[in-house]
């Protein structure tokens, strides 16, 4: 029975379905399985079929975007049934993302966002046009294991090393990891500015933040 | 007669517009300029300033659209007429603002300094293909904060083109008119031939930020020509649609257009844009897709039924080589601009989503704009009959025309005669010339064109004048001295 409903979580994100991962997750309460269950066995596995298929080139962003969105959906009828019973979902750890001061542009920066919460990540997004102390203050508040920063233009992407260079003044890091990204990011800017992680698009960010906390 | 591609219908076009005006209206823009609000909000739009958002009513963008001038011209360093705005000409400028340049011999991207723009000036300069300049890389060998004036000194020291060009922030649009206006002899001398146009970005969706409206409204009271450079990016920060991303475009355009007008009625400003699908793969901004062109020619269309000046980012490449693809993507684009009559396109001599110059892919570029141009010639009738009066004489045999006094005269009137870069060789004198590829070639010519480049012979006093002005922005800026150039001695 709980193995049929599994599978139709899964297909629910991968067809990128918001209302119907919504229903599903409801619908595993009344049958009183394990939220984290639901979660593992069924919405995860959709996420991860996509992630894949989007690395073979077979699925695209869109639909990568929605089933990011279904998932969301998913865990916001899941986690408040996990914190009734007195448990959370183990994330995989906390990350910030922003894009730094002086660029606007975010729509790959909100795509990370995305794949990251789908993966079990608990992402803070403070959006565009965000100074270094901004950044690190929030990091701090919530106790962050990894910055995410990006950047795509060219005037603008010194300001990821202002804020490593910031962090490594406070010895923040190791403690904090920093990835970014960006257009006009590459791998020797980020060898440059020492930053502990980089990837090409949202899908290889997931695999970088999870080797940057060790759950890899 | 000058072919045309037109993609939309008038009634299209209609429907675009009128769609683009309810945008205004709802959602509205985002005007993140609180002078450029109090404009808006003064010319009777309804602004609310929490959210910064501004319902402009559609009879405020028609008032603005009857202020624009419908042409305009940009004239070079010695007053000579170089650029004409409006109406179906077609200009080439190279492209503006990459990051990098391809290193011709290693292949790699390297970041651009001063030499490697100079190097681009004095190839584009000697090519007549490029009827204007562009502040084409930015050179990190100076501080950012005068990234972007620097290029332009850069530009007035080595060329007398007219140039396209643009500020990165609000402080530095005033000084880079300053700049122009030096090398003009004066303000009033600009303001009579200006010799530059500024690029200046709204931020899809339907934002124009602090900086875009801030440099709209200096530029508009200094009656220096603006260029609005909107991006759609038709499926992330634009509807999916290509049609959708066209009235977004035309949206952002009337908003900028209302601002510019507002701030100084009559002012010359440019319908322009450099807008992309998205691409679903890698996340990218595809410059040479066929759709990216769509969007442009068909925005150009909606700009001309109101009569403006136009202005398109094509002939560009995604290829990080100069390969097949970075040859058909630049040559098929810049065709489409070509053949949409639009005034201004820029993006030759670029690669990787405009983020790589190269001087070599400039004199590649160069002749598939040679080849636009000749298309836009069209059918010629030159003689009396078209055929008949060729054939006397002719005994059926092959040669004969070649005789005759008219081709001579006439040949090079209905052929372009590409540079040495097209090969029409034979394979024995193809073999004998070494062998060389499209890229090879393309070395072999710029090193000529730099071999034979003479900076141009400007004003002196204009000169030391003008490096003092910049020497003065770049001590503010934290250096001391500028990087030493070549073949230019401040007095």
């Amino acid at each position: 029975m709980s193995e049929e409903l599994f599978k139709e979580m899964a297909q629910s994100i991968i067809d990128g379905d918001s209302d119907i991962s919504t229903e599903l997750a409801k619908k595993s309460i009344e049958l009183n399985i394990h939220p984290l269950e639901a979660i593992t066995k069924g919405f995860v596995v959709g996420v991860t079929y996509i992630g894949d298929q989007f690395g073979l080139g077979e699925a695209f962003l869109p639909e990568l975007v929605m089933a990011g969105e279904a998932m969301k959906s998913a865990i916001a009828v899941l986690e408040p049934e996990l914190l009734k019973l007195g448990e959370a979902r183990e994330m995989m750890g906390k990350v910030v993302l922003a894009t730094v001061e002086g660029d606007i542009h975010e729509i790959g920066k909100t795509l990370v966002g995305t794949m990251l919460s789908a993966s079990g990540f608990e992402v803070v997004d403070l959006g565009v046009d965000q100074s270094a102390d901004k950044i690190i203050g929030k990091a701090l508040e919530i106790n962050a294991d990894i910055i995410g920063m990006s950047a795509l233009l060219t005037t603008t992407m010194v300001r990821q090393r202002e804020v490593i260079e910031e962090l490594d003044k406070e010895g923040l890091r190791p403690r904090i990891k920093v990835m970014v990204g960006g257009a006009p990011i590459t791998q020797d800017w980020v060898k440059k500015i020492k930053a502990d992680g980089y990837s090409e698009d949202a899908i290889g960010a997931v695999k970088i933040a999870k080797e940057l906390v060790g759950k890899e | 007669m000058q072919p045309k591609l037109s993609l939309l219908t008038d009634d299209l076009i209609e429907r675009i517009l009128d769609e683009a005006y309810q945008l205004l209206l709802k959602p509205g823009i985002k005007v993140q300029n609180e002078e450029a609000r109090k404009l808006l909000a003064d010319a009777g739009a309804q602004v609310d300033e929490e959210t910064m958002v501004v319902h402009i009513p559609a009879q405020i963008a028609k008032a603005a659209l009857q202020t624009v001038p419908k042409k305009f011209q940009l004239f070079d360093y010695d007053g000579n007429l170089a650029v004409e705005y409006g109406g179906d000409t077609v200009q080439f400028d190279p492209g503006s603002s990459g990051i990098s340049v391809l290193d011709p011999d290693t292949l790699e991207q390297k970041t651009a300094e001063s030499a490697d723009l100079i190097r681009l000036l004095k190839v584009a300069e000697q090519l007549p293909q490029y009827d204007a300049q562009s502040t084409a890389v930015v050179c990190h060998d100076v501080p950012k904060e005068i990234h972007d004036l620097y290029r332009l000194y850069l530009v007035l020291l080595y060329s007398k083109k007219a140039i396209v060009t643009g500020a990165f922030s609000n402080k530095n649009i005033q000084h880079m008119i300053d700049m122009v206006a030096i090398m003009s002899g004066g303000a009033d001398k600009l303001r009579s031939k200006p010799r530059a146009v500024f690029d200046v970005c709204p931020s899809p969706p339907l934002i124009w930020s602090n900086f875009g409206a801030g440099n709209l409204m200096a530029l508009a009271r200094a009656g220096m020509p603006a260029e609005i450079v909107s991006m759609p990016l038709a499926g992330a920060a634009a509807p999916v649609t290509l049609i959708g991303a066209v009235t977004q475009h035309a949206a952002e355009c009337l908003a900028g257009i209302t601002i510019h007008q507002l701030a100084k009625a009559g002012s010359p400003i440019v319908w322009g844009g450099a807008p992309a699908i998205f691409d679903m793969r890698k996340g990218g901004t595809p410059m040479g897709a066929v759709e990216t062109a769509m969007i442009d020619s068909s925005y150009a269309q909606v700009g001309k039924s109101l009569g403006m000046p136009t202005h398109a980012y094509m002939g560009a490449t995604d290829s990080k080589r100069l390969d097949m693809q970075a040859g058909l993507e630049s040559g098929i684009t810049a065709m489409i601009g070509a053949l949409s009559g639009i005034n201004m396109i820029s993006g030759s001599g670029m690669l990787d989503f405009l983020l790589c110059h190269s001087a070599e892919k400039l004199v590649i570029d160069a002749e598939g704009v040679a080849m636009a141009q000749r298309m836009l010639q069209g059918m010629k009738i030159h003689t009396e009959t078209l055929a008949t009066g060729f054939y006397e004489g002719v005994n059926f045999k092959g040669g004969d025309f070649l005789k005759q006094r008219i081709t001579m005269q006439l040949f090079q009137k209905e052929q372009n005669m590409p540079s040495a870069i097209i090969d029409r060789n034979s394979m024995r004198g193809w073999k004998e010339g070494g062998s060389l590829d499209t890229f090879d070639r393309a070395k072999v010519r710029v090193n000529k064109l730099l071999a034979s480049y003479r900076r141009p012979e400007l004003d002196p006093a204009q000169e030391s004048q003008l490096h003092a002005f910049v020497l003065d922005l770049a001590k503010q800026a934290g250096i001391e001295s500028l990087p030493i150039l070549e073949d230019f001695q401040p007095a």
